[in-house]
């Protein structure tokens, strides 16, 4: 207390009792880096079994098991906290404040995460079983002919959802009280703009999952008939409730991604940002049609026309803010003076599979094809190029960006490309094939499949185990580079980096911009 | 940094406080209730009949220790107010951040009022018989008509769970009385509509006690704050008497099929966040007249928590429009 700030406290006390927002916002990556390696051993398992036809390693139940636990681990433990994680470390250096809006409940966020995990983790040793009846927990497979375990699953999900409700209104508290005078909205680094609409979304649709959540535990418990035909409920309302949560969830799981990359690409084409105001109009967009279109992932369930149409029509129209973005980190890059480090290296990795994953989604949005598509592999293929490709490649591409001015010291480069190669080949040769797969038929989430599947899917599991694999080389070289990396001590650590972050010292000390700094009176923004 | 040198004219600081064992007591406390809660029904549900008795003292253990690490991080808060701590900036924070909770809140409702109008408007009919599917529910359910409030679940109209050919999970009684204005025999016995006038007075009563702590009226505010919270305590009991009747006179219950589920999950939420406003606003009360707290100018507390009423009350308007008169 008083003026004179201090370093952190020593000990385990600093991490369990901290306020600082980059204390958080470590422990949010190491967590989320964690939930990745056990989200990562379940899809082993998965492409273990899938290595040939036949069952060969895991009984059915348990397989469905991985499935179910592989997707809920990976979107809100590994995902979703990790980009928390960054907003915490970057959003008060780059606005210009001295911490998150309300440091306490920052803290408070965090810490409901490991034992909500340790929870729905625990299931796997309960009589039963843990949850298998895949990532979306359709009913009645989630109710009626759900193991007991799934009121833990249920309960875990209300404490992820409390988890992100008080991070979001922590972020747009932030956000909109705690800039430095004269840091307009337009004057924000994207990062800021898109994290303030995921926030945003992450307010309006958590809540409605924690309902979903409710009605499932009312039907399991107390006899309600939400989700049950015989008293005049409907399974299908489920499936409403659930992607009118899902749809925005994607876009909470993307929009940071592309933050990142907006921040990246013009560092190291070394230009200002092509079209900063309309890649803000573009992600308020993206943000808004999201709410519209979510019976697109049930075509096949049996809407009424009018509504397939609808879905259809308005799911292709999201294709024009995402090109308008598209096209913007494309010209950002035209004529720049580019250098490929490691992270412009996973940022274009990002550009390029990350469209390729949308143009499968523009696919998949043509309602009469999805009859064909839908419960595919193709599907598989379509969401991991912008989960895995999407998101996770942009959050490695922020972990190299950042590191040096969080840790004061410089990664081992060679390692980074070596990593950003692996990977990039690996996850192709893991999912490409799947696209082909899924075009002839064969259905996910099962544990053996038709002859002809073999070749391909021999393939992906090659690539899924080379790609598990270059993620330790990952961690390795983290480690390395705090240990031992070389130290850095300029404060801008990459040339062409914009942003108030990059006018603090190398690495970022514990309390930054305890006072406003000045905020030059030029728009940042060419 | 030198600090100092770049601090504009007139900028207070913003506290950042110093580390804290608040949130890690709270994760304590919140784990343990939903472990316990998970525990408990699991029990009821799925349990032998002689089940060991942990579970339940689990439960309110975490509740316990969560309410008490909710009321000393709240007396937090109110003393780094009282001790100047708070700068406008940061107390605008607390203004965003209740602001964003209650729209969060206004979200869950939203999930409910959406299964309402679904199942009214499309997934009732549709089990009738009507729409794209409307042969093969004809063939499910025959005989099932759909009206609201329901006078049958589809699951009766076949003849009982025994011959119902799918989603066979218990049984599904209707109500022989909905609470429906369409089923009121008296209006003046008709518990909602005095709920209604209640609840509307209250936030009435609110503004009057707010109207007079920005006059600096000191017994006005607690007297009208006073008459807030008891027409809050009015309404629960009020609320807790139409469950009665429901239960004991309506045979209406949980288990009274989609009527039952959405007439108690939207009441019972509803209920219970009106009984955390009613709570929110004693402890404004009682800080008023025990401590004297609050000025015309620095009041969030009581503030926050009339927004947090005027709130529930604007949820039971469309409670009273969409579950009981239309």
């Amino acid at each position: 207390m008083g003026d004179h700030h201090h370093g952190p406290a020593k000990g385990l006390s600093r991490w369990l009792f901290t306020t600082n927002h980059k204390d958080i916002g470590t422990m949010y990556l190491w967590f989320s880096f964690a939930m990745f390696i056990l989200g990562g051993t379940f899809a082993m398992i998965i492409r273990a079994e899938l290595f040939q036809p036949g069952m060969q390693l895991v009984e059915p139940g348990f397989f469905n098991q991985m499935t179910t636990l592989h997707g809920l681990v990976m979107v809100f433990g590994a995902i979703m906290p990790s980009f928390v994680g960054l907003a915490n470390w970057l959003i008060p250096m780059m606005i210009g404040a001295p911490d998150m809006a309300l440091p306490r409940m920052n803290n408070w966020s965090f810490w409901i995460l490991p034992p909500g995990f340790l929870m729905l983790a625990s299931t796997l040793f309960m009589e039963g079983g843990a949850p298998a009846f895949g990532w979306t927990f359709y009913a009645p497979l989630s109710t009626t002919y759900a193991a007991p375990s799934v009121t833990f699953f249920i309960f875990a999900i209300h404490v992820l959802g409390i988890s992100s409700i008080m991070g979001s209104i922590n972020i747009i508290a932030t956000i909109m009280n705690m800039r430095a005078p004269g840091m307009t909205y337009m004057k924000m680094p994207l990062f800021v703009w898109t994290w303030f609409i995921t926030a945003f979304l992450l307010v309006a649709v958590m809540p409605v999952l924690a309902g979903a959540v409710t009605m499932m535990l009312m039907d399991i418990h107390f006899g309600t008939s939400f989700f049950s035909a015989a008293g005049g409920g409907d399974p299908v309302l489920f499936q409403h409730i659930f992607w009118f949560f899902g749809h925005p969830e994607v876009y909470i799981i993307i929009l940071p991604a592309f933050g990142v990359v907006s921040q990246v690409i013009p560092a190291f084409s070394r230009k200002p940002l092509f079209g900063y105001a309309s890649m803000v109009y573009a992600t308020a967009a993206i943000a808004i049609l999201s709410f519209v279109v979510w019976a697109h992932h049930m075509y096949t369930v049996g809407m009424p026309v009018a509504g397939e149409l609808f879905f259809m029509y308005a799911t292709m129209l999201i294709a024009v803010p995402t090109g308008v973005k598209v096209f913007n980190w494309v010209s950002t890059m035209w004529r720049g003076s580019l250098s490929f480090e490691t992270p412009m290296l996973f940022s274009i990795g990002f550009l390029v599979l990350f469209t390729i994953g949308g143009f499968t989604g523009l696919m998949l949005s043509i309602a009469p094809a999805d009859f064909q598509y839908h419960d595919t592999y193709f599907v598989v293929a379509h969401f991991h190029y912008v989960m895995v490709a999407g998101a996770v490649f942009s959050m490695t591409s922020a972990v190299y960006f950042w590191l040096p001015k969080w840790t004061g010291r410089m990664y081992n480069e060679t390692m980074g490309k070596v990593h950003f190669w692996i990977s990039f080949v690996g996850f192709n040769v893991t999912f490409f094939p799947q696209h082909f797969v899924g075009l002839a038929g064969m259905p996910r989430r099962v544990p053996d499949y038709a002859l002809q599947f073999a070749d391909f899917n021999m393939m992906s599991s090659i690539g899924a185990f080379v790609y598990g694999a270059s993620q330790i080389m990952f961690l390795y070289n983290v480690i390395a580079t705090i240990v031992s990396g070389e130290k850095v001590s300029d404060e801008q650590v990459w040339d062409g980096a914009e942003g108030l972050e990059w006018t603090l010292p190398t690495p970022a000390p514990y309390h930054t911009f305890e006072v406003p700094p000045k905020i030059e009176a030029t728009p940042a923004h060419g | 940094m030198a600090a100092t040198e770049h601090a504009p004219a007139g900028y207070e600081k913003y506290h950042v406080p110093d580390s804290s064992s608040l949130a890690v007591r709270a994760t304590v406390g919140l784990i343990l209730t939903v472990f316990g809660a998970g525990l408990l029904l699991n029990d009821m549900t799925f349990g032998e009949t002689h089940e060991s008795g942990n579970a339940k003292w689990v439960l309110a253990a975490g509740l316990v220790f969560f309410i008490f690490t909710l009321a000393s991080w709240f007396r937090t808060t109110i003393r780094e107010n009282m001790q100047g701590m708070n700068s406008a900036q940061l107390n605008h924070s607390y203004v965003l951040g209740m602001f964003w909770f209650i729209f969060s809140e206004v979200m869950f409702f939203f999930a409910f009022f959406g299964t309402l109008f679904y199942v009214r408007q499309l997934a009732g009919p549709w089990l009738a018989g009507e729409g794209d599917g409307g042969r093969m529910n004809g063939l499910l359910w025959p005989g099932f008509e759909f009206s609201w409030p329901p006078t049958i679940t589809p699951q009766e109209a076949v003849g009982g769970t025994d011959i119902q050919p799918i989603a066979n999970n218990g049984a599904f009684l209707t109500q022989e009385r909905s609470m429906s204005f369409a089923d009121a025999h008296h209006w003046y016995q008709w518990l909602p509509m005095w709920n209604t006038i209640i609840l509307l007075s209250s936030s009435f009563t609110v503004h009057v006690a707010h109207t007079a702590l920005l006059k600096d009226q000191r017994s006005k505010f607690n007297l009208w704050l006073g008459i807030t919270v008891a027409l809050g305590i009015i309404f629960v009991g009020l609320q807790a008497a139409e469950y009665y009747e429901a239960y004991v006179l309506f045979g209406l219950t949980l288990n009274s099929g989609i009527y039952g589920s959405t007439f108690f999950m939207l009441t019972g939420f509803h209920g219970f966040h009106v009984f955390m406003g009613m709570t929110m606003l004693l402890i404004q009360l009682l800080r008023s007249v025990r401590g004297h707290h609050f000025t015309a100018s620095d009041h969030f507390g009581f503030e926050a928590s009339s927004w947090y009423w005027h709130f529930v009350d604007v949820v039971w308007v469309f409670l009273f429009l969409f579950v009981y008169i239309l």
